[in-house]
């Protein structure tokens, strides 16, 4: 099958990503395409960029292997996966997630398991810079959130191993 | 063995990576932070509660009792925030 898996500071195209999967390919009936975009606010504190830091070396192969988890687990035609590191600002694509298969169940089950494990397995790291407020108020590293690691153990019955 | 620190690990302790020969005796991930803590303030610091730090080892992810034997990189950091 078919994978990408990419790091990069520039900005990606999720149409061409997308449309890369499925080209010459008669078999894939459905494509999901899912977009992480930074936001203009971390828990209600207005946002003046973000800067992901990453694990070179590890961060890639993290996210292959969960790639290889969601095709031994779904039908899927083809994956690719673009995650940035570096500085974004509001606005900026952070994360690209495209998955096919022939039916949307499979494509969006496994976009979804795809992103949750990213969420807390990749080793990225998020921190923040405040915007406004006069004084600068530096940069803060975000919290991960428990809901996001009670949305990765959804997908295996006992806690993953951590 | 190498070791290498993220995000706020590598704040508190304020490098990047180092190179280090851990005394006899050090035999898990959990007793290398326990080891470090004691090296400094900027390590008790960046260690202060090991159970928030998770590590890898040669670019895996291992749990606290990990063995450390035959490691050529290990790796400290927060929980991790990306996608």
């Amino acid at each position: 099958m078919a994978a990408t898996v990419r790091l990069q500071r520039e900005p990606f195209d999720a149409g061409s990503e997308a449309a890369k999967l499925r080209r010459g390919r008669g078999d894939i009936g459905a494509v999901v395409t899912f977009t992480g975009i930074c936001r203009q606010d971390e828990a209600g504190a207005p946002l003046a960029a973000m800067t992901l830091e990453h694990y070179p070396g590890m961060a890639e192969a993290e996210i292959v292997r969960h790639v290889e988890a969601a095709e031994r687990r779904w039908p899927l035609l083809g994956v690719a996966v673009v995650h940035r590191y570096g500085r974004l600002e509001p606005g900026e694509e952070i994360v690209l997630v495209v998955t096919a298969a022939a039916h949307r169940q499979d494509a969006f089950a496994a976009a979804e398991f795809l992103m949750d494990y990213l969420k807390t397995r990749a080793p990225f790291w998020k921190q923040v810079e405040l915007a406004g407020s006069g004084r600068p108020r530096g940069k803060i590293w975000v919290d991960a959130k428990q809901s996001d690691d009670a949305l990765a153990d959804r997908w295996t019955p006992r806690r993953a191993a951590e | 063995m190498k070791l290498r620190y993220f995000a706020w690990v590598r704040e508190r302790i304020g490098k990047p990576e180092e190179e280090i020969e851990p005394p006899a005796g050090i035999a898990t991930v959990s007793d290398l932070m326990i080891w470090l803590s004691q090296r400094g303030e900027e390590y008790a610091h960046a260690f202060e509660n090991p159970t928030v730090i998770r590590a890898a080892i040669d670019r895996a992810h291992v749990r606290a009792d990990a063995a450390i034997l035959g490691a050529r990189e290990i790796a400290f950091f927060p929980p991790m925030t990306g996608g």
